[in-house]
């Protein structure tokens, strides 16, 4: 066969940048940051994103991905991005958050913003730690868990239980989507990358508010190796974070 | 069309964002500034726009700071507990150089406070008010005439300077009814360079306030400075009314400003020689207009609805080169013209000042 023959299987998205990602070795954030771009591209969306970003490790989106960008305070991100897309309804507006973003600090912004019907997409970063700050307890953190606020272990009497973002964001009437999804395996990132195709849409046809929350690893705070993180996703967080779409339009 | 209509303060400032070209508004309930988003709520979309009861003062100045990064013309309006909330959202909008438009119809305070007249919020308002080194436009109408003109002056200089401003009201302003010329509606503004709308046959943009590399905040920092440096140039509002020979300036702003002018206008009549400043623009503050005619008179009184607060900005401007007074009205209480027309009487003399060396 011809090289003018080949045919071109595999090739970094067209809206990620070739800037190399600042994130630790076995770190999520960058697979993350990748999806969104394949769906960008996906959806033909370049032109008309754009992201609004959390305070957290994914602070810097805007060096990744060629989107117009917007920082946002820490949690509000729902909010600025409700500003965004109401002021410019032709504009697709994703955000992009982690746990103590959306789940802690900003728990007010994203259950209201889904109540008002946004037709905004979240893209939920849950590595169950605050990884920018230096590993403190999230909401999410897992019952037991030891982080730098948590030396004993998290306990849910006292230190609170963990906070299931997906499901508790399906109840409101104004999601169109949410559901959760796993970074640690090809299976698992394939299914990923088809829910996040899914929170796009949801905002591409007015549906409502858009969330896909994903586990991912911080393999620096949960002082593991890359590969010690893969398998605690999968054999703790994943019980207590159920995989699974819990609202499909 | 122009027109004269007879409005409330705060439905004249709400109308005059909407002729200035304001089409979208966030806010939370909160006493005593309802009469502007029960207004805003059905009059926006009317025209086209967008108004969004929020959940909480927090997110209402964040939808504010995602409607400015899309370049569009956005307001929201609070009082007292609301505007400390907003003071993180204020600091990123300063930060990030978006313009935008915050209304404070003050409560006292501290806490829960109270919702009677008061410019508690002065420091608050003229010193930044959120971290950082920044300061906001802010802008003290003083009749309702003024709610209309200055809520469109306070978007000219936001999107000017590209930055955010304040106009800070209390009860007596927004709920005084009073005529108001209406001027000829400006049309929202177009496609600004550096909003945001999606990277569309261009390089895409970002709107940020955080500079981690070495330098780099300094170079920001400096950047904002001239900003409020060509404020303080440009842009100083004042009213001054004092006679060439002067024994006394008062110096009040807003609603007390109304009272002050009774006052000054009773002692002239008196045959007082006594003179008004009334600063319009709180920052820029009008330092060159205080300190110039403080000199002159030598005597300053300031009269405030507060403990003390503008009168820190008018004893700067004196430089210790003037005698300053001050009349304290705390906590909601309003002052009336008789106790200030005493208060100057006690400064200059019932019968004025004897000037030993005047020719
Ligand atoms: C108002 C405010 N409080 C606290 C912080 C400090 N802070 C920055 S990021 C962060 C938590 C980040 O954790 P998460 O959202 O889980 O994101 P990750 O870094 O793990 O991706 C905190 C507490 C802040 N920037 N602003
Ligand atoms: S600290 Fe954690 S979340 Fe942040 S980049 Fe490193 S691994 Fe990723």
């Amino acid at each position: 066969m011809s090289i003018a023959a080949k045919k071109r299987v595999f090739a970094s998205p067209a809206s990620l940048t070739d800037n190399k990602f600042h994130f630790c070795p076995g770190c999520h954030h960058g697979l993350v940051h990748r999806l969104a771009a394949e769906t960008i591209d996906y959806y033909d969306l370049s032109s008309k994103a754009i992201g609004v970003i959390g305070v957290g490790c994914g602070v810097f989106l805007y060096d990744y991905l060629a989107i117009d960008c917007c920082e946002s305070p820490h949690g509000r991100a729902p909010a600025v991005a409700t500003g965004i897309k109401r002021s410019n309804p032709d504009s697709f507006v994703v955000t992009y958050q982690g746990d103590g973003d959306l789940a802690a600090i900003g728990t007010s912004e994203i259950i209201h913003a889904a109540n008002r019907q946004e037709s905004i997409t979240i893209i939920f970063v849950n590595n169950s730690v605050y990884g920018m700050t230096g590993g403190q307890m999230a909401p999410t953190t897992l019952p037991g868990q030891k982080t730098t606020t948590t030396p004993a272990g998290r306990q849910p009497v006292g230190d609170g239980y963990p906070i299931n973002v997906a499901e508790l964001i399906s109840t409101l009437k104004g999601t169109a989507f949410a559901a959760r999804v796993a970074c640690h395996s090809h299976t698992h990132i394939r299914t990923a990358r088809k829910a996040m195709r899914r929170a796009f849409q949801a905002q591409i046809e007015k549906r409502g508010l858009g969330l896909i929350e994903l586990l991912s690893a911080c393999p620096t705070n949960w002082r593991m190796t890359p590969q010690q993180s893969v398998r605690r996703l999968e054999a703790e967080m994943i019980n207590t974070f159920p995989l699974g779409t819990y609202k499909d339009f | 069309m122009t027109e004269k209509q007879l409005l409330k303060g705060s439905v004249a400032l709400a109308q005059g964002a909407i002729d200035a070209g304001c089409r979208y508004y966030f806010g939370y309930p909160i006493t005593p500034q309802n009469d502007i988003p029960e207004y805003l709520s059905a009059a926006l979309p009317a025209v086209g726009g967008v108004f969004i009861q929020a959940e909480s003062e927090l997110a209402s100045i964040n939808m504010v700071l995602g409607a400015a990064a899309s370049g569009k013309m956005a307001m929201t309006s609070s009082s007292g507990p609301g505007i400390s909330l907003m003071q993180e959202g204020l600091s990123y909008l300063a930060g990030s150089e978006l313009p935008a438009v915050v209304v404070n119809i003050t409560r006292s305070g501290p806490g829960l406070g109270g919702i009677a007249p008061t410019q508690g919020d002065y420091m608050q308002a003229t010193r930044g008010g959120g971290h950082g080194d920044y300061r906001l436009i802010v802008l003290a109408p003083n009749s309702a005439q003024e709610m209309y003109d200055l809520a469109g002056e306070a978007f000219r200089l936001a999107f000017k300077y590209r930055n955010p401003a304040m106009i800070l009201g209390d009860a007596i302003l927004g709920q005084m009814k009073e005529p108001v010329m209406l001027r000829e509606a400006l049309s929202p503004p177009q496609n600004s360079p550096w909003a945001l709308s999606g990277a569309k046959d261009r390089q895409p943009r970002l709107v940020k306030s955080l500079y981690l590399k070495d330098g780099e905040m300094t170079v920001h920092n400096l950047k904002l400075l001239d900003k409020y440096k060509a404020l303080q140039e440009k842009e100083v509002k004042v009213e001054i009314d004092c006679p060439t020979r002067c024994d006394l300036i008062v110096v009040a702003f807003g609603s007390c400003s109304r009272i002050a002018r009774t006052a000054v206008d009773r002692a002239c009549l008196q045959g007082l020689k006594v003179g008004l400043v009334r600063p319009i623009s709180l920052f820029p503050f009008p330092e060159k207009a205080v300190r110039e005619e403080a000199q002159k008179a030598g005597r300053v009184l300031v009269v405030e609805m507060n403990t003390g607060q503008m009168l820190e900005d008018v004893k700067l401007a004196c430089n210790g080169n003037s005698e300053v007074y001050f009349k304290s009205y705390p906590g909601g209480a309003v002052p009336t013209p008789e106790e200030i027309e005493k208060e100057i009487e006690v400064i200059v003399g019932k019968g004025g000042l004897r000037h030993v060396n005047s020719s």
